[in-house]
């Protein structure tokens, strides 16, 4: 029945209308300002008047150059070695001033490497910071996509039983979801304290003071993996509830056809339960994808970044220049460059688990 | 091959028994029908015999073994269910080899099975297609074609007909049949529509509130239902019950009349009446039949269904009570006019008021 409130454009622009200005107000237009700042030399409080400077800022941020060098050596001929290896000729001599290379002017080494032999080759970044950051986000993603998608399918198919208080289960592990991910990381600086930490406590006493106490957050090698691990603990449960309705989709008679036909648990898993599962994997793997790539309010409040910039992520970055260091149009430009790298994965994972007829 | 026995088997859930001690003999190739309203425990009993739901007590034995505690792989039963519970995102080829493909046979007999499976079943030529290309009367084949393939010794169908359309229904019931003919394997089939009940089975098994009503070959409940409940439920239109009063015994007869019923002498098959008692008189529809002369029952139509081959006529007797007759001929009848019906005491059923 048609009623007037189905009927009257009117109504339904008022009824709609707050979400399309608060969505074009917070999303859309800060989606095309970024893109266009991105090209300025914008900041967030100037004298000077904004100029568009083109690709300066992404040039600024993806600068990369490789030199080869070879080893210094002495009078003689001999490799200079320092402390045990060859000693290279400095890289500043070649970024700093150096009319030959006006192309490598202010970059800094990013790290190296050697093919054999005694030349080794050295990349070199415009931005080091911003490199790290890449690289941390992509370690991040790929770590964190497949062991919480997998935890989380293990948990879901866990609590998918009729057991008397299955329920409890299901709220203690989505509990960490509905906590703010601000106080998680607040408890998990805790947990992950050198000193007295709730974790290095807990490791002192199952291995009766065999294991050292750990500066998880304060070490480069493990403060990395400790946010990963505390990533993945707090968003599992979402990533299970979306498992679990996929779960449930499938019509039980399945299950019982597979029982009638001797199906192990294995085989009703695999003709079963995964084929039917498939379209939630693609939501599951694009939504951890994204999420992932997003990481910041961990970082921000557990690591700053540290130490020795092993906990960067792209949006802490932007976020960084942007704010910190009010320098906006550069923390747009990495918003754009991060959008562009979500994007392309997700059409790629579209691609690759597409329905293939 | 494989005959089926249970006894005693009872099914509970807490308090609530649904199934309340069931005794059936399957012979080896039989063809066996479960019927019985909605909420009778048809299905759950067949799924007990799946091995689906677990046997609250008693024992259910499959080829002389008893299968109470055995999974249901391990009972030899293929199941065919109402939904089809074919795999959707599997081919017809990989659906209907299944099982083969569980038990870790090789592509070679796979192909052989499948294609002979196929054969029986005419549906060689959708082997390669998916299930969402399949209309339902295929699915149903492709269900089928799950459960032949693995040769099994019991064949257990869940209402496979109920999402059919009606032409398709028929259809499928005379495939079903041949298909028996063909394998010569026992097989109970659950349904709620008599008419698959009576063409298809060997035996068949009246079931209401978890419990036996009648055991027999159709044409025996037809003929001899024991209860008023088998009476009721088997033949289309329902069988007419008339309130009668015993006038009087003899041997195994007895004398009844009412308002609107001349006094007849009926068989009491066994089942014990005293004079005065009131009681049910059971009258087909297809055994009335419209008299010229003075006739047994009188009443004046209140209704008349042409259907070509046949015409079923409501009449109000004289007391009141609807009646049901179903002539063998196209007849025309005014509303409102008076009629005298005949019937054969051979064909009627004296049951005692419940």
């Amino acid at each position: 029945m048609a009623s007037k409130f189905t009927v009257s454009n009117r109504t339904g622009w008022l009824m709609a209308g707050p979400a399309i200005l608060l969505i074009a107000g917070f999303v859309i237009l800060p989606f095309f300002l970024a893109i266009g700042l991105s090209f300025t030399n914008q900041r967030l409080v100037s004298p000077n008047p904004t100029e568009f400077v083109g690709l300066s800022n992404y040039r600024q941020l993806l600068g990369v150059a490789t030199v080869t060098l070879e080893p210094l050596r002495d009078d003689a001929g001999a490799v200079v070695m320092k402390d045990g290896e060859p000693e290279y000729p400095s890289i500043r001599s070649l970024t700093r001033n150096n009319p030959d290379r006006p192309d490598l002017a202010g970059m800094r080494e990013w790290f190296s490497f050697s093919l054999g032999g005694e030349a080794k080759t050295f990349v070199l970044a415009r931005d080091v910071v911003f490199m790290k950051a890449v690289v941390n986000t992509f370690i991040f993603v790929i770590v964190v996509a497949p062991v919480q998608a997998g935890l989380a399918l293990g948990l879901a198919l866990l609590i998918n039983q009729r057991l008397r208080g299955i329920n409890v289960f299901r709220a203690i592990y989505f509990m960490p979801v509905v906590v703010s991910i601000v106080v998680v990381s607040l408890l998990w600086r805790l947990i992950y304290d050198g000193q007295s930490g709730l974790l290095n406590n807990l490791l002192d006493a199952i291995s009766f003071g065999l294991i050292p106490p750990v500066n998880w957050l304060g070490d480069p090698s493990t403060a990395l993996g400790a946010i990963i691990a505390m990533s993945i603990w707090q968003a599992v449960g979402f990533q299970m509830v979306i498992w679990l309705s996929g779960l449930q989709t499938i019509s039980p008679t399945l299950y019982e056809a597979a029982a009638i036909e001797g199906a192990s648990k294995w085989q009703v898993f695999r003709y079963v339960t995964w084929p039917g599962l498939r379209n939630t994997a693609v939501l599951i793997l694009i939504v951890i994808t994204m999420q992932a790539f997003g990481l910041f309010a961990q970082i921000d409040v557990m690591t700053n970044g540290g130490p020795l910039d092993s906990t960067q992520t792209i949006v802490f970055q932007a976020v960084e220049r942007g704010y910190g260091k009010q320098d906006i149009s550069g923390g747009s430009a990495i918003s754009v460059i991060l959008f562009v790298i979500v994007l392309s994965i997700s059409l790629i994972q579209r691609f690759l688990t597409r329905e293939k007829s | 091959m494989a005959r089926i026995s249970l006894k005693d088997v009872r099914k509970s859930y807490g308090t609530a028994h649904v199934i309340k001690g069931v005794d059936i003999d399957i012979e080896d190739g039989e063809f066996c029908v479960f019927v019985g309203p909605s909420g009778c425990g048809k299905s759950t009993l067949l799924r007990m015999i799946a091995g689906l739901e677990d046997i609250t007590s008693g024992t259910l034995e499959i080829g002389d073994r008893t299968v109470n505690d055995l999974p249901p792989a391990q009972r030899g039963v293929a199941m065919v269910f109402q939904s089809y519970a074919i795999f959707p995102h599997m081919t017809v080829r990989e659906n209907v080899a299944f099982g083969l493909t569980i038990a870790g046979a090789s592509k070679a007999e796979k192909d052989a099975k499948v294609a002979e499976a196929a054969r029986i079943l005419q549906m060689e030529h959708l082997l390669d297609r998916r299930p969402s290309q399949l209309s339902g009367g295929q699915r149903q084949r492709v269900a089928i074609g799950r459960a032949i393939v693995r040769k099994p010794q019991v064949f257990l169908f869940d209402e496979p007909l109920s999402n059919l359309d009606a032409a398709l229904r028929m259809d499928m019931r005379m495939e079903i049949g041949k298909l028996h003919n063909q394998l010569g394997a026992t097989m109970i089939y659950v349904t709620h529509d008599q008419v698959e009940a009576m063409t298809l089975a060997d035996k068949i098994v009246v079931l209401k509130d978890g419990q036996v009503m009648q055991v027999g070959a159709p044409m025996d409940l037809y003929h001899n239902p024991a209860n008023l409940f088998v009476a009721g439920f088997l033949g289309a239109p329902s069988m007419n019950f008339l309130k009668v009063t015993v006038q009087g015994i003899d041997g195994g007869r007895a004398l009844v009349s009412n308002g609107a019923l001349d006094p007849v002498e009926v068989a009491t098959a066994g089942r014990s009446f005293r004079a005065g008692e009131t009681a049910l008189l059971g009258l087909r529809p297809q055994y009335l039949t419209v008299s010229e002369g003075p006739g047994q029952l009188h009443g004046q139509v209140a209704l008349t269904e042409r259907l070509g081959a046949e015409t079923v006529v409501e009449i109000t007797l004289k007391d009141a009570s609807p009646l049901i007759a179903a002539l063998a001929h196209d007849a025309v009848f005014p509303l409102g006019a008076m009629v005298n019906l005949n019937f054969d005491p051979a064909r009627a059923h004296l049951f005692p008021m419940e």
